[in-house]
């Protein structure tokens, strides 16, 4: 194209140097731009742990507190709804709270039940597929989308379902059980979401 | 060119004096030319192509609303909701400027849509207007941005749940995912940071890229001409004497004013809609809107508006079942199918790679990636149209019966998807939509194949036109 024995080489040299030196600044000018959109420390401020009071919650009864803007379901399982968790085992994805398990089940909740004591269930309302918050469906007994329905949880969203340990169904968009949060019971009827002994 | 050298501007009348001034400033004369008086467009056009001009009106429509939406709006979660109730109640002429805005959201996807499926029709995309094809469906993106950043704006239920769904969309994406979500909103919620910037890019950032993107899609179709009906160029046959295209005619006053017949015919069908049915039954704006956002409660039916549901019924279809069963040998006879159509050895490998790598992901990963990207591809599948498309000839006039048949199929599925990601879940509903998302792609996917072996009509030489 253009006729070599005029080509400047040191010239040309130093356009290069310059235009990989002021690309290389341009680049590192968006790092602050990006970072600006991080949470700000206000923001990350907010995550205080909260406390519930679950002396008023009759067996059978769901409450929600809020915990860093999420819904915390707490809820007070009757005898034949721990009879019903032992009856989904089957049907859910994982049944032994395996998968993520330091993300989504604390040391304390790695069992059946998912839970600190067998009675009460304190999970995190938010489904794992997109973060919908899944409805109440506690009655065992016939449902449009499950014929066998045994009490859960249903995501309007997708259609997850979710049994009343929070163990996701089988086969369902959603891929984890609902997330248990940190918590710790500071006296038999009040509950601390967000921090725990171990912490 | 110095100013002397310029011709004075004739024929405007007592304008004369003034655009001359200008001319020998400015191209004026010669952008008029290139662009209107002289840019020669087919004689043929019909019906589907008035739909070009129609997005650009909406546009304007769009922008200014918004310019005055913006004057009374308050992009913060505790005022936002109250905000636009105020707009719709005590600003004067409020409602009808919000109306406009929202109703022109649901016209600018219908004249996209139809403006699309027009390029499908007549094989528009077709060499040498790829990127013009492209610079169109980036529009497209901007446009589903746009639409999904303004829809958070009136902060009611169906504004925080839908961007609480399709932000974790994100956070499906592995080892990044979680961290890119959190980078999005600006908190480990959608929150009132998330309102902010969404205002941020609802406002400034997407409109310029959207305007920049128009401007380009313009200038590459008037480089390589309007394509039409018949999918044959009209550059082909020229008049010996003047160079002009003889099936051409000047883009002004011709079609500007077939336009302006098309924008009236438009802004009555508009007006109906803003001033007797802005809501539409619930498709243009939705019931659940109307409550404001509460991040302890999702709606009991959630669902994107219209424009989206097509894709939204293909990421619901994608469960584990589906990604075994369909996706997974899916990809195995895709991979066979390339290799035996593929001649050479070194790219035939790197298909035989590429589908062993899919198929690893597809049985380990959580089938919730597999629907983000089903999703995305659907969206995304659409800029290779120019080279998916192996037909001899580029209208549907000359096309044979399987390119019909397959087009016709892909509207029905279309419409079918978009139904389904309306309604809620059930077993049956999941099975249409994971049918109709199989069709979807397989018609994109096979693509190569039959429109290379479908029969053909011969193209003519010049334009028809009754």
């Amino acid at each position: 194209m253009s006729d070599q024995s005029s080509v400047n080489r040191s010239r040309r040299s130093l356009v290069i140097a310059s235009a990989c030196a002021g690309g290389a600044a341009a680049v590192a000018t968006t790092v602050p731009f990006a970072a600006s959109m991080l949470p700000s420390e206000r923001a990350e401020a907010l995550g205080a742990p909260v406390e519930a009071d679950i002396g008023q919650l009759n067996p059978g009864e769901k409450m929600t507190v809020e915990w860093r803007g999420q819904p915390v379901w707490i809820l007070h399982r009757t005898k034949e709804m721990l009879e019903e968790i032992k009856q989904t085992d089957g049907k859910v994805a994982d049944p032994n709270s395996e998968r993520k398990k330091a993300e989504l089940t604390p040391v304390y909740a790695r069992n059946e039940y998912r839970s600190i004591k067998p009675e009460y269930l304190v999970v995190v309302g938010i489904c794992s597929h997109l973060g919908c918050s899944p409805q109440d469906r506690l009655k065992a007994g016939p449902e449009a989308f499950e014929s066998q329905w045994t009490g859960g949880f249903y995501c309007p969203c997708h259609g997850s379902l979710f049994d009343l340990a929070g163990r996701v169904y089988k086969n369902k968009p959603a891929p984890d059980n609902l997330k248990v949060p940190p918590y710790t019971y500071l006296s038999d009827t009040r509950i601390l979401i967000g921090e725990d002994k171990n912490a | 060119m110095a100013a002397a050298e310029k011709q004075a501007v004739t024929g405007a009348g007592p304008f004369n004096g003034l655009l001359t001034w200008i001319d020998q400033r400015f191209p004026l004369m010669e952008t008029w030319r290139t662009h209107l008086s002289e840019y020669y467009a087919p004689k043929n056009f019909n019906f589907w192509y008035y739909f070009g001009s129609l997005a650009l009106f909406v546009l304007v429509i769009q922008i200014a609303t918004g310019i005055f939406l913006t004057m009374n709006y308050k992009p913060d979660a505790a005022q936002a909701f109250a905000s636009v109730e105020y707009i719709m109640r005590e600003v004067p002429w409020g409602w009808w400027i919000r109306y406009m805005h929202s109703t022109g959201a649901s016209f600018f996807f219908i004249c996209v849509y139809l403006h699309m499926f027009r390029a499908m029709l007549y094989g528009s995309y077709r060499k040498p207007r790829e990127l013009l094809w492209i610079f169109g469906m980036l529009i497209f993106l901007c446009l589903m941005a746009e639409a999904f950043f303004g829809y958070l704006l009136p902060w009611g239920q169906m504004s925080y749940w839908g961007a609480q769904v399709i932000v974790n969309l994100f956070d499906a994406i592995p080892v990044i995912g979680p961290d890119v979500a959190i980078w999005i909103r600006g908190d480990f919620v959608v929150s009132d940071v998330t309102l902010n910037r969404f205002f941020a890019y609802h406002v400034i950032a997407v409109p310029l890229a959207l305007l920049a993107l128009v401007v380009a899609h313009l200038l590459a179709l008037h480089e390589v001409g309007s394509s039409n009906p018949d999918g044959v160029e009209i550059k082909n046959v020229k008049d010996p004497k003047t160079g002009r295209p003889l099936d051409g005619i000047p883009f002004h006053p011709y079609y500007t004013v077939k336009d302006t017949f098309g924008v009236v015919v438009f802004l009555i069908v508009f007006s109906i809609v803003v001033f007797f049915a802005p809501e539409a039954g619930g498709y243009f704006l939705e019931h659940n809107n109307f409550i404001p956002a509460d991040p302890l409660k999702t709606p009991a039916h959630i669902a994107p508006v219209w424009y989206f549901t097509p894709y939204y019924s293909i990421l619901r279809a994608t469960t584990d079942e589906f990604v075994l069963w369909v996706l997974a040998p899916g990809v195995v006879a895709f991979a066979l199918l390339l290799i035996w159509s593929l001649k050479k050895i070194a790219t035939r490998i790197a298909v035989g790679v590429i589908a062993i790598v899919l198929l690893a992901g597809l049985l380990n990963l959580d089938a919730k990636v597999w629907g983000v990207v089903l999703m995305g591809t659907s969206v995304m599948i659409f800029f290779f149209l120019p080279w998916l498309d192996r037909s001899p000839v580029r209208s549907i006039r000359y096309k044979g019966p399987i390119t019909k048949t397959a087009l016709t199929l892909f509207v029905i599925v279309f419409f079918v998807l978009g139904y389904l990601g309306t309604e809620s879940v059930t077993e049956g509903r999941t099975l249409a939509a994971q049918i109709g998302t199989a069709s979807y792609f397989l018609f994109f996917f096979l693509m190569p194949w039959y429109s290379r072996m479908d029969k053909c009509l011969p193209e003519p030489e010049r334009v028809t036109s009754k």
